[in-house]
């Protein structure tokens, strides 16, 4: 399983990275093979004022729907308009080409793993 | 699925059947009989010879699976065999023939039908009276939440109680039943032994919440043990409980919902009553609810007056129509003759056998597929398919390599909380030597999982089609005909 030690980590498998005040969002490549091919995404508009924990959108695949959360607190500055067309790309390259939305982001995010916590997680 | 035409590419112009008698009345153009923006262009229906169409159709027919062809162990669907006898009952001319607006007089019969259901449908279930007339199981849990918000509006709380709670396990039509109510949905975590997470449900509580929608058995195959206390806390801020019925076939005639505390139930009749599960319908999702709810039952309801059956429409505080006339009428006459054939003492076995079952099959092949919870299980079995993911194996593999074997895979990834699940419901109809069969191939499945995996991969072999592209029929879907190939599918 690819757990990149740069990005951070949540419980409900997202992973974040932090660019100055600009925080990049996807789901992990753990996620990505629990769900299965992905065939649509729900994102949000920009603009839209999230708080950490919310839901912020939905990931279909065959096997299943699931929403996704946002780990930081802020502004959606730009989702990826590429997944619209290509969902496909959130197993291909989740944590590339994959990701879901940046989120201009506020105060200090709390709770998020690093990179051998979250694959510590994963074991259970 | 190149090698089997649709009946509309075997057409060919002029071909026919038995040809229609020659009208004895003089031909008008249609033009003189209709106005002219209703006429359209020919259907263009498919044009073959007698011989043909039968081929055609009983050539697809073999392609099914269904109970009657094998073993049909899909978890949370109760595909047991239905007998036939309640077939002949509904096919009878005296329930066929009548009209939904017959006057109530010519049809005793079929309003008596109804009003024994709602009576034995209500002390089966322990509530006081139950409706027909939802058409599907969904329908019924809409038809429930419609009522605990007529409830909530009656003592002036409808405004402040907005959410609807829902355990993590829960089929999906739940919370998306919630939804179509107007309700938020806010999700109940499930604690170490697969049952309610108290804890979680008394964080959620509060003059907010309107109902708890739970599955007893849970969705996880297990007896929700703390179903009075959960009950109780409900109550104790003023929400209802609506219990889902979907896995009825594990209590029936053993224990009662109404007696847990419930305040409303529905009941798939065609999982644990004996009506066919169709493609899609038409079913019955029977609503049975205490007391306090009967005011918001939907009309008509069928009440007894003397000896004569009768039609009570004036019911001020009724929800309105769930579904025309009667609901699926023909479903309560299945559901009747069911019920009569194992009466009192025969439908605890129902049950009885439904569990046994079950947990022989999971006792059989835990060593390979371990429970997701390790106790015992209601009528149904929550496996994982965990073990074999160091062989590169998932639960999908397995299902599919179960059709070589001839078997109907089992329910998977499903709940969801259960990781490469694999939900087994044998149900009571099946003998020890089908069961037994299932098992061996299960086990040989795991060994060639682990010595073979390809095979479970390329999965299935045997099969008129292999492994379908599920991603793009899900992104493509495309399941009508054209045409015209070439030119773009008319969307009306």
């Amino acid at each position: 399983m690819n757990v990149p030690a740069d990005l951070k980590y949540t419980k409900t498998h997202e992973w974040v990275k932090f660019d100055g005040d600009v925080a990049t969002i996807g789901i992990t490549d753990y996620a990505q093979s629990e769900l299965g091919d992905i065939v649509y995404v729900d994102l949000p508009e920009p603009g839209r004022v999230l708080n950490q924990g919310d839901s912020f959108g939905t990931v279909e695949s065959v096997k299943t729907v699931s929403d996704v959360y946002a780990p930081v607190s802020g502004e959606v500055a730009e989702v990826n308009g590429e997944l619209e067309a290509s969902s496909e790309l959130m197993n291909t390259d989740p944590y590339g080409r994959g990701w879901l939305v940046k989120i201009r982001f506020e105060g200090t995010p709390s709770e998020l793993m690093d990179a051998e916590a979250y694959k510590e997680s994963l074991k259970g | 699925m190149a090698d089997f035409p649709l009946i509309f590419e075997k057409s060919k112009p002029g071909r026919l059947g038995a040809p229609p008698p020659v009208c004895d009345v003089p031909g008008q153009p249609l033009t003189d009989l209709l106005p002219r923006d209703l006429i359209r262009e020919p259907a263009a229906l498919p044009e073959l010879g007698e011989l043909e169409v039968v081929r055609h159709f009983t050539n697809l027919s073999h392609r099914n699976y269904g109970i009657d062809t094998g073993f049909y162990p899909l978890g949370s669907c109760t595909m047991k065999y239905n007998p036939r006898v309640n077939e002949a009952a509904a096919a009878n001319p005296s329930f066929t023939g009548v009209h939904p607006m017959q006057p109530v007089e010519t049809v005793q019969g079929c309003l008596r039908v109804v009003h024994d259901l709602q009576s034995w449908m209500a002390e089966i279930t322990g509530f006081s009276t139950a409706t027909m007339q939802p058409p599907a199981g969904a329908s019924g849990e809409l038809l429930c939440l419609l009522m605990i918000r007529a409830y909530h509006e009656s003592r002036g709380e409808a405004e402040q109680r907005r959410v609807v709670l829902v355990p993590d396990s829960a089929h999906g039509t739940n919370p998306a039943s919630a939804a179509r109510a107007g309700y938020r949905v806010e999700s109940i975590k499930t604690d170490a032994k697969g049952l309610t997470d108290i804890e979680d449900l008394k964080a959620h509580l509060s003059e907010n919440v309107a109902a708890m929608m739970l599955t007893n058995p849970s969705t996880l195959g297990l007896f929700e043990e703390n179903i009075v206390e959960v009950c109780e806390l409900l109550h104790s801020c003023g929400a209802q409980v609506f219990c889902d019925g979907a896995n009825m076939n594990a209590m029936v005639g053993v224990t009662r919902p109404g007696d847990h505390g419930f305040d409303c139930m529905h009941l798939n009749l065609h999982k644990t009553f004996s009506t066919p599960h169709g493609g899609g319908g038409p079913g019955c999702g029977c609503v049975a609810v205490k007391a306090h709810l009967e005011p918001f039952l939907p009309t008509p309801v069928v009440a007894k007056e003397g000896d004569a059956y009768k039609l009570e429409w004036d019911r001020e505080s009724s929800v309105g129509r769930v579904h025309a006339f009667f609901g699926n009428f023909l479903m309560n006459v299945r559901a009747w003759a069911y019920v009569r054939a194992y009466g009192r003492e025969g439908l605890p076995e129902i049950a009885r056998h439904a569990v046994l079952n079950a947990n022989y099959v999971q006792a059989r092949i835990r060593s390979e597929f371990p429970p997701a919870f390790d106790r015992h299980c209601m009528h149904e079995c929550v496996l994982t398919a965990k073990p074999l993911r160091e062989f590169g194996v998932r639960a999908l593999d397995v299902s599919k390599r179960l059709i070589d074997y001839g078997f109907h895979p089992p329910t998977n990834y499903f709940p969801l909380i259960v990781p490469e699940a694999l939900m087994i419901e044998p149900t009571e109809t099946e003998t020890k030597e089908t069961l037994d069969a299932f098992c061996d191939v299960m086990l040989r499945i795991a060994q060639e999982a682990k010595e073979n995996p390809e095979v479970l991969h390329s999965a299935p072999h045997n099969a008129t089609v292999g492994r379908l592209d599920e991603a793009y029929a899900a992104k493509t879907l495309d399941v009508k005909w054209n045409r015209n190939p070439g030119s773009p599918v008319e969307v009306g």
